[in-house]
Order: C-alpha cells, then structure tokens, then sequence
C-alpha cells in the first residue's frame, strides 16, 4: 500500500504542470520554460521510482476513489507500464529541455508547453489505465493535443498536415470506440482484467473477431502501421521539431502499440492468426517504409518514413510471440524511441541554423556544428544497426527469434531493411554533414547550449543503449515487461486476485 | 447606450436578448448546482452559462460580451476551473486515494449532499463554460481578422 | 436488431462522406455523422427491453431501467467530439485563410 500513492501522480502531475503553465505563462516570461521542465523532470523521476516499486513489489493495482475494481476506474502499474512510462518521460524531458531554446522563433511558449504537457498527460494515462474506456479518453487527450500541436506554427504546410492527421486519426478513433462498444455489450464491463477473464469464460465468437480487426484498425492508424500510414510523413515532418521528435518518438508508441500488445496480449488474448498478421503488417511496414525513405530529400520527411519502417520491426518482434522475440520488440522501443527523437532534434537543429531542410542545399556541416553533427552520426549508426551502438542489439535480437521461430522469410526481410536503412543514413551524413562546406554556410552557428546538451545526452543514451541486455539491467527493467505480455490473459487473475 | 445600437441585430432581438439572458444565466448555474440530485451536471450547465454570454454575443456584437467577460478573462476561469478539478482530485489523498469522496455524503436528494461532487461539478461548469465561450470568441475573431483583410 | 444495423449504416454514410467528399466542411460533416452514429450505437446497446430512464427520484422506485453506464460514457465521447469539430474547424478556416479555397484537391503541396 505504502507506495502506490505514486501511480495517479503520472497523469496529476502532469495535468497541474499544463494547467499551471496556461494559467500563470502568459504574466511570467520564464515561467513556462522552468515549470514545464520541472513538471517533466519530476515525471522523469517517478517512473525510475515505478521501475524500483515494481521490482519491489511487483504489480500494484491503484483504485482510483477507493471504488472496488469493476466498478471504479483502476490504475495499474506493472512491468509493461513501468518501462513505457520511463521510455515516454525520458525523451520527454530531453525533449522539453531542447523546447527552451527552439521555441524561442515562435511566439507563444506557454501555449506550446500545455499542449505538450497535455500530450504527455494522455500519454501516461494511457499507458498507467486499467481501465478500457478511461484509455480511449486518454487516447483522445493525447491525440487532440497532437493535433493542435502538429498545426503550432498555422503556416500553409503545417495546416495541411494537421487536417490530414486530424482526419485520419479521428476515423481511427472510432473505430476502436466501435470496438469497445462491442466489447462491452458482450461483457457488460469496462475493466481490462475483468474483461480479459469473462472474454476467457465465454470462449471465441465472431464478434470478438469483429472487435479485433476494428483494434487492428484504429491502432494501426494510431501506430503508422503500413496500410494505415499515410498521415504520418507529412504530420512528423511539418511540426516544429520537438513536436516531431514526441511524435515519432514516443506517441505513436503509447498510443499505437503499447495499447495494440496492451489489448491483443492481455484482454483479448493472442490468437496465431492475430500473431501472424501482425507479423505481416510489420513486415510490410519494415519493408515499404524504407524503400519509400530512401528516395526522399527532404530531411524530416525521410526521417518520418524511417519511422514507419522502425515501428515494422517493433511489431515484427512483438508478433512473434516467443520470449526473446517480444523481449527484442521491447528493447527495439526503446531505442527507437531514444534515436529516432534524436534524429529529429539533430534535423531541428540543422534547421534551426540554416534554415533548411533539403539534403541538397546543405553539405559539409560537420565543421560548422560539430556536437550536431557528432550526435547525427551516432544516431545515424544506431538506427542503421552498426555493432556498438543500441540499434544492433535489438535488430540482431528480433532477427534471431525470427531464426529461432522458424520464420526465415521474415528474418531475410529484416535484414534487407537494414541494409536498405544503413544506405539511406549514408546519403543522409554525406550529403547534409560532410563534404565540401558550402560557401553560403560559411556564417553557420552552432546551436545554444540547452539544445547541446539534450542532443549529447540522448546521444550517449544511445552509445550506451545495448547496456540494458546486461542481466542486472535486462531483469529489473525488460524481463518485468516481456513477462507481461507473456503471461497473456492470465493478466486478470494477476490484477483480480491482488 | 448609443454605441449599443450600432452593432448586432434588430431592436427585437436586443429587447428580447435584455430580457432572457439573465435567466438563461441563472438556469445555466441551477443545472451546475443541481447536478449531483437531476438530470445535467457541470457539462450541460457551463454549456447552457456559455450559451447566454454566445446569446449576447450574437444579439449585441462582439464588444458588448467582451465588456462582460473578456477573452483574458475567458481563459482564466478555464484554467482555474480545471485546476480547482484536479486539486479535488488531490485533496481526496487526505483519505488515502486519489479522487476519494472525502467529504460526509449527507442525505439523498439535499442540495448539500454527495460529497465532492456538487464541487465537481462547479469546477467542471466553470471550465465548460469559459472554455466553450473562449472557442466561439476565437472562431468570431478569426472570422473578422480575414474580413479585416478584404 | 434491425436498428443496430441502421446505425452501421449510418456510420458508413459519415465515412463515405469523409473519403469520397473534396470540401473540407463535408469531411467535417462526415466526421460529425460518423460519431454520432456510434454514439447512438453506444445508447442502443444499453437498452432494455420496457427499460426506463435511469434517474433516482426521493418518491419512486424504478424496477426496470436501461443501462445508466454507457450514457455517461456518450457523453464524455460528446464532450471528445466537441473538442475534435472545434479543432479541425479552426484548422479549416486557416486553411482557408492561407489557400483561398475549401477543395482538398487544391490543398496538396506534402507530396512523397
């Protein structure tokens, strides 16, 4: 009892820093950047104390009003919830730290940090809830925020972007409030775990199936999955950078598949047809999401279309099903989430400095802004699996469960796409950081000092990634999670009986 | 009074608009307070306390409702009313939970009964209806700015 | 049964309306009708056969009443909903304001 009172902080906290924020931003000048990090920074904390509480005391279930469990809204923390809230507040902090000098150029900080705090608020709520529909709302918070978010900087481009993200991820969002009225007409109930066991009780039916490809829908949409992907190249690469980097960093995950492995492993349990087509989409996505990047010249748009491709190999390894396979999907999360927002901070920055986006217009930047530069080229390696950097762990890992599951084909697939990533992150360092400097760059700045130190810090993250397979770290922080996901529906006795 | 009749409608919306927005008001702030005994609750009250300042808006011109209830203002009842929410939310760890009725519930059907909720309700009635408002203020304005240009 | 099927039909009149129309205040309006189609869903699931409404008075008692759940649960979706249409409409009058035109055919300069 003594420590769950820390498992409604992650969405108070956060909620009271955005309405703070709105409230007092406008009066104060620095106000919005202090309090925005601090709330951050306090997040950051709390999920490293989840991580001990867990490990501590295994899973806690946190009735929210002291309302017994079908009845009240309960919040759960457990190995699964605790890695994803450390992943989200992580990038989020080294995010909100880059936002304090890239936001500068736009008007209204304040207005920035309660979006993003909101953001973040859907975005720990979604992942700490046990509860069905109190996910769906914390879904839309986040998506909402996301929304006005991508839109922040009202030019033409972003505006396009937004309507289209809006659009399409509003559909997405009815299709899974269409499945979870199914669901509850079929079990009269709203909790995960009670749920989960009555689902277990009345056995398969058809509108289960029903309620499972409306999921596949609408969290695909959320995740970027292949045939749902079409808003997000354009959404992640006209948002201000930050935005882009929470985007594809950490949004599309806890909101497309954390709740996917959430809903398919735990509630409604995983079938071989539901684990292959998800290996298929994930595939799909893997391999159309890099053959698309390598011919974009736009910076963040081939960033955007990497993301595509990384979540492939997330969803390939959770779909597999077996104990090393989802451990590798797990591990491959957080790195991405780790380079990829890196990534996006780095093209920030390049940006932020010359204005630019285009890999043709830039060239031989590395002597200009060396940390920028610096941090690109480890992110770049990691992203393409070079071996001591945290991107080869984790792609090594799902392609030796792959081997070991017997799916050669899509092991090969994997290895494809990493070839063809490794080929698009050379034309990214080439063009944009070496070579020749071109003369009109001669006058280039480094960027300030907040944004140095967000990027190196994410950077030796990075360096430092595949340092989490060692046992000590593996066990506390990514067997708690995996043990999950393969505990299946047993999931409600756990969360039932305790 | 003369600058009044410049802008927004006829003399019989106006008449008519004097008349009823008081108790639109007043009936918005019922359905607030009476929401934990009837029908309604702080989301249909703020819409309906809402509704009388956009009934003001729409009779007298936008410069009239901003006199009594600016868009500063607008946004500032919107951000208190929703961290007076999250603070009933956090006092309800004085017993122990998070959004714990803390407070004796009383007798059934009381307008003094329920706990927390009647102050729910408020917070929730303050930030819908500021917040509603602040919308249609910022759909107005947006409006005119483009008209502006032309 | 013959209603819930209705309001799948009424679903995908909203979605059709969202993937074949060019004006974005249609797609709007198609979002608009697609919620409120599983808004309605929502309610009618919660009926009971002879049910009543589900609220308390001091001098009746209710033998019979629908599900109360999901009309709270339809309305915090509203409530989503309000926020959603409010959002793209500001986003469309931008749109308007910077492009001149309301036709999304005429809206693609993101391409790739």
């Amino acid at each position: 009892m003594e420590m769950s009172w820390i498992v409604p902080l992650f969405v108070g906290i956060s909620l009271l820093g955005a309405f703070l924020v709105s409230l007092l931003g406008r009066k104060i000048k620095l106000l919005p950047d202090i309090l925005g990090n601090l709330t951050v920074l306090a997040l950051l904390c709390l999920s490293v104390l989840a991580v001990y509480v867990v490990a501590d005391k295994g899973v806690v279930v946190y009735n929210v009003g002291n309302w017994r469990i079908p009845l009240g809204i309960t919040l759960v923390l457990d190995g699964l919830t605790s890695f994803m809230l450390v992943t989200v507040n992580l990038v989020a902090f080294f995010i909100a730290l880059y936002a304090v000098n890239y936001m500068k150029k736009f008007t209204s900080k304040d207005k920035f940090y309660t979006l993003f705090l909101l953001m973040l608020a859907g975005m720990n709520g979604v992942i700490i809830t046990g509860d069905i529909f109190n996910l769906f709302v914390f879904l839309e918070i986040a998506s909402v925020a996301s929304y006005a978010l991508v839109a922040f900087g009202t030019e033409r481009h972003e505006l396009e972007a937004a309507f289209k993200y809006a659009v399409m991820s509003t559909v997405g969002s009815l299709f899974i409030l269409l499945g979870i009225v199914f669901l509850y007409s079929y079990t009269s109930t709203l909790n995960m775990a009670d749920m989960a066991s009555i689902l277990a009780d009345k056995g398969a039916s058809n509108l289960v199936l029903m309620v499972s490809a409306l999921f596949l829908m609408g969290f695909g949409l959320k995740a970027a999955l292949v045939p749902f992907h079409a808003w997000l190249p354009d959404a992640h690469s006209s948002a201000p950078a930050p935005i882009s980097a929470m985007l594809s960093g950490v949004l599309i995950k806890s909101l497309g598949v954390y709740t996917l492995c959430r809903l398919f492993y735990n509630v409604i349990g995983i079938s071989s047809s539901l684990s292959s087509i998800l290996m298929v989409l994930g595939t799909l996505s893997m391999v159309i999401g890099v053959f698309l990047a390598i011919g974009q010249w736009d910076l963040k748009r081939l960033l955007a279309y990497h993301s595509i491709s990384q979540i492939g190999y997330v969803i390939l390894g959770i779909g597999l099903g077996t104990p090393l396979g989802i451990a590798g999907g797990l591990f491959h999360l957080f790195n991405h989430s780790v380079f990829k927002s890196l990534l996006f901070l780095n093209s920030g920055a390049v940006e932020y400095a010359t204005g630019t986006r285009d890999l043709k217009r830039m060239g031989g930047l590395a002597q200009k802004m060396p940390v920028t530069s610096a941090t690109a080229l480890t992110a770049s390696m990691s992203i393409a699996g070079i071996p001591p950097f945290s991107g080869f762990w984790s792609k090594l890992i799902i392609i030796i469960a792959a081997v070991q599951a017997n799916r050669y084909g899509y092991a090969l697939w994997a290895v494809i796409a990493s070839i063809l990533t490794l080929a698009s992150f050379m034309k990214v360092m080439k063009y944009a950081f070496f070579g020749q400097l071109k003369e009109k760059w001669s006058q280039v700045k480094e960027v300030p000092l907040c944004m140095k130190i967000s990027m190196s810090m994410l950077a030796l993250i990075c360096l430092g990634g595949g340092l989490l397979f060692l046992p000590a770290v593996k066990e506390v922080f990514l067997d708690k999670a995996v043990r999950v996901l393969l505990e299946g529906t047993r999931y409600s006795q756990v969360i039932l009986g305790g | 009074m003369s600058k009044e009749h410049e802008q927004g409608m006829s003399v019989i919306v106006k008449t008519v608009t004097r008349l009823t927005v008081g108790m639109i008001f007043l009936y918005g702030v019922y359905i607030v307070l009476h929401g934990h005994i009837s029908p309604g609750g702080g989301f249909a009250g703020g819409v309906i306390i809402a509704l009388s300042f956009i009934h003001l808006m729409l009779a007298y011109g936008k410069d009239v409702a901003l006199r009594k209830l600016s868009k500063k203002t607008a946004s500032f009842f919107e951000s208190t009313g929703a961290l007076l929410f999250l603070a009933i939310g956090l006092l309800g760890f004085s017993g122990g939970y998070f959004f714990l009725n803390f407070i004796p519930k009383g007798e059934a059907f009381r307008l003094f009964s329920a706990g927390t909720i009647p102050l729910c309700n408020i917070a929730i009635g303050l930030k819908v209806g500021a917040g509603l408002f602040a919308i249609f203020v910022a759909l107005a304005m947006l409006k005119l700015e483009k008209g502006e240009k032309k | 049964m013959i209603i819930y099927f209705l309001c799948l039909v009424l679903f995908c009149i909203g979605l059709y309306c969202i993937l074949r129309k060019r004006n974005i205040i249609k797609i709007i309006v198609g979002i608009i009708i697609a919620e409120y189609a599983v808004n309605l869903l929502f309610i009618l699931v919660a009926y009971r056969k002879n049910g009543r409404s589900p609220i308390l008075s001091p001098d009746t008692e209710i033998i019979n009443m629908v599900d109360p759940l999901p009309q709270a649960l339809v309305l915090t979706s509203i409530v989503i909903g309000l926020a959603v249409t409010s959002l793209l409409v500001v986003i469309a009058m931008r749109i308007y304001e910077k492009y001149g035109t309301f036709d999304i055919t005429k809206i693609r300069e993101l391409k790739g």
